[in-house]
């Protein structure tokens, strides 16, 4: 075998230097890349991982955003707590939802979290004294970066750079502990749940409490990304908890690759960037979007890291023989 | 009522062949499309309203067969994720297309000369074509249930929906069955886009619209049952409406909620029968 490359780390720095090539357009396109490859991660772990379709994962992304923006912009309160509360706030709603959504199988499971995440959107879209309602809520502050102006190499850089550095760290945090919970004894009994529920309560795993586990913490990660995502967008709004936002995710964890880690990552940027490319040709995306989807499914069922797969083992099987 | 109409599509659908339609509202706003086209050419005078619509429905009914034999065939007993997907970029395709024939902006068609009138009914002013839509409503549905219950061609369809191997084993062409399953309910979608267009201006996004509210419909009333279905759309009005009476900022909310808590109690809805 080829000795193993730390992938993860040299994309990870890799990452850090995308301001210091200077332009504002990428460091906004990789900002974004990243926050959606840790909410595509977090679905992961629940359609990967566990193999529950959740048509609703846009609830806790949303949560997590109105959260953040909450705290931020109307109570003044720091970022160091604003965040943590975007993960503990739509944990405790996934907790909540998922105990119900649990006790359902398959499609009927798919439906109920997708009627969660209407009910949320619906009063996101509705409260206007706490969430603006329609609006939305604009304006939501940067955090208070000042001390990285003090440290040698980033000073010179603008506010939206430093911003773009802290959630390249937070995000690598997050999905540091996905990773380490995905290949956990925990993370390999919901694989085990994936592959056979029956066979898992049998040697007595109570599965339910399991999967209960998983939607929170997918939940958690979820509300986190959504919290970056608010500050990032310089606003929150009601279509971020929308249904279409979920299967928006669904698509870059399918494109990815379910099941495989780093997969949604992969998806989240090839789409972000496929996106870019071609609204600047027609304003046709959701057509495009179509079409990639069905290749997809009816070609690719493994995503893009599941084609790389195959394709690795055409090319290394000669070899072998 | 329109609604019902709709609804009983996704419901036929699921009941039958086992798949949430996320296109189906796209049906539904291409019927819309392909009848506000017919009225272009043919006009809506001396009832071509009523040839116009029905072409319209059948036109979508022609395209959803087309997408069954072709595309919608091959994903059967796979992945519902699959599935799911495939009818969700289904709806994005089909949405762009109409789009892209029709462009932005809104259109109407004008209603039929024969219902332009108006009714003064218990003091309210009812236009004749909303009258019109409420008793075709079920009228529609009861047509629609002596077909299941007393034809030849439904009793095909209600076996198909109870057992598919075994139906196929005894002689019957399923495959062809289940695109004319999905032609009907392609109908119907169409039927339902191609009414509503004259009360309600024919919009992209009309589809992501209705089919959320087909889906709560279906989820309320159960999952593939058609008297469930007729239920859930009476429901899903009233709670809207009552909802907007009494707390209106909270109609919205109301109806998901009653979703939310039909799935819970009753996963397989009001008068659905469970899944094995």
């Amino acid at each position: 075998m080829i000795r193993k490359i730390p992938w993860p780390l040299l994309v990870f720095i890799a990452a850090l230097f995308v301001p210091a090539a200077g332009s504002r357009f990428y460091t906004f396109l990789a900002n974004d890349v990243i926050i959606w490859a840790l909410f595509a991660t977090s679905l992961n772990l629940l359609v990967g991982y566990t193999g529950l379709v959740s048509f609703g994962h846009a609830a806790y992304f949303g949560i997590g955003a109105y959260t953040t923006g909450i705290l931020m912009k109307k109570l003044a309160l720091p970022f160091v707590l604003a965040f943590p509360a975007a993960g503990l706030v739509a944990g405790a709603f996934a907790l909540l939802f998922g105990t119900f959504c649990v006790r359902l199988t398959r499609i009927y499971f798919a439906m109920l979290t997708l009627a969660f995440a209407q009910i949320v959107w619906a009063i996101c879209f509705k409260w206007n004294e706490v969430t603006g309602g329609e609006q939305g809520m604009p304006e939501v502050p940067y955090p208070d970066l000042a001390w990285m102006g003090s440290l040698p190499v980033v000073r010179d850089l603008r506010t939206s750079d430093h911003f773009y550095l802290l959630s390249v760290v937070l995000v690598a945090v997050c999905l540091w502990s996905l990773h380490r919970i995905v290949r956990s004894p925990f993370g390999r009994m919901l694989t085990t749940i994936r592959e056979n529920a029956e066979r898992a309560e049998f040697i007595g795993v109570h599965v339910r409490r399991y999967e209960l586990a998983a939607f929170v913490l997918a939940g958690i990660f979820a509300g986190l990304a959504g919290g970056l995502f608010g500050i990032f967008n310089r606003g929150v709004f009601p279509d971020f908890a929308y249904w279409t936002k979920s299967s928006e995710v669904l698509i870059m964890t399918l494109l990815g690759g379910m099941g495989t880690f780093w997969g949604p990552s992969v998806g989240a940027l090839a789409l972000i960037l496929l996106n870019q490319q071609i609204v600047s040709y027609t304003e046709y995306w959701p057509f495009v979007l179509g079409v990639i989807l069905v290749v997809l499914l009816f070609g690719f069922p493994g995503g893009l890291a599941g084609a790389a797969e195959l394709l690795g083992r055409r090319l290394w099987r000669p070899r072998r023989a | 009522m329109f609604l019902f109409l709709i609804a009983a599509g996704l419901s036929l659908v699921f009941g039958v062949l086992g798949v949430l339609n996320f296109a189906h509202g796209t049906f539904y706003m291409l019927g819309a499309y392909a009848t506000f086209q017919l009225v272009q050419w043919l006009g809506v005078s001396g009832g071509r309203f009523w040839l116009t619509a029905v072409g319209g429905a059948l036109a979508i009914a022609a395209l959803g067969g087309l997408v069954e034999r072709f595309l919608f065939r091959r994903l059967y007993g796979k992945d519902e994720l699959y599935q799911l997907l495939f009818t969700y970029a289904l709806a994005l395709i089909l949405g762009d297309v109409a789009k892209m024939l029709w462009g932005t902006q809104q259109k109407s068609v004008s209603r039929p000369p024969e219902l332009t009138s108006a009714l003064h009914l218990f003091g309210a002013i009812i236009p004749t074509y909303n009258l019109f839509i409420i008793l075709l409503g079920p009228a529609i549905a009861l047509g629609f249930w002596l077909v299941l219950q007393r034809t030849r061609v439904g009793r095909y369809i209600r076996a198909a929906a109870l057992d598919r191997e075994t139906l196929g084993a005894l002689g019957t062409n399923v495959d062809a069955l289940y695109t004319w399953v999905f032609v009907l309910a392609s109908f119907l979608g169409g039927l339902g886009g191609a009414l509503i267009s004259p009360m309600r201006a024919t919009t992209p996004g009309m589809d992501t619209e209705i089919i959320v509210e087909a889906f709560v419909v279906v989820v309320i009333g159960g999952l593939g049952s058609f008297w469930g279905t007729f239920l859930g759309a009476l429901i899903y009005g009233q709670v809207l409406s009552f909802g907007i009476l009494f707390f209106p900022r909270f109609s919205i909310f109301a109806v998901f909620a009653l979703m939310a808590a039909v799935l819970i109690v009753r996963p397989w809805g009001l008068l659905g029968r469970p899944l094995r």
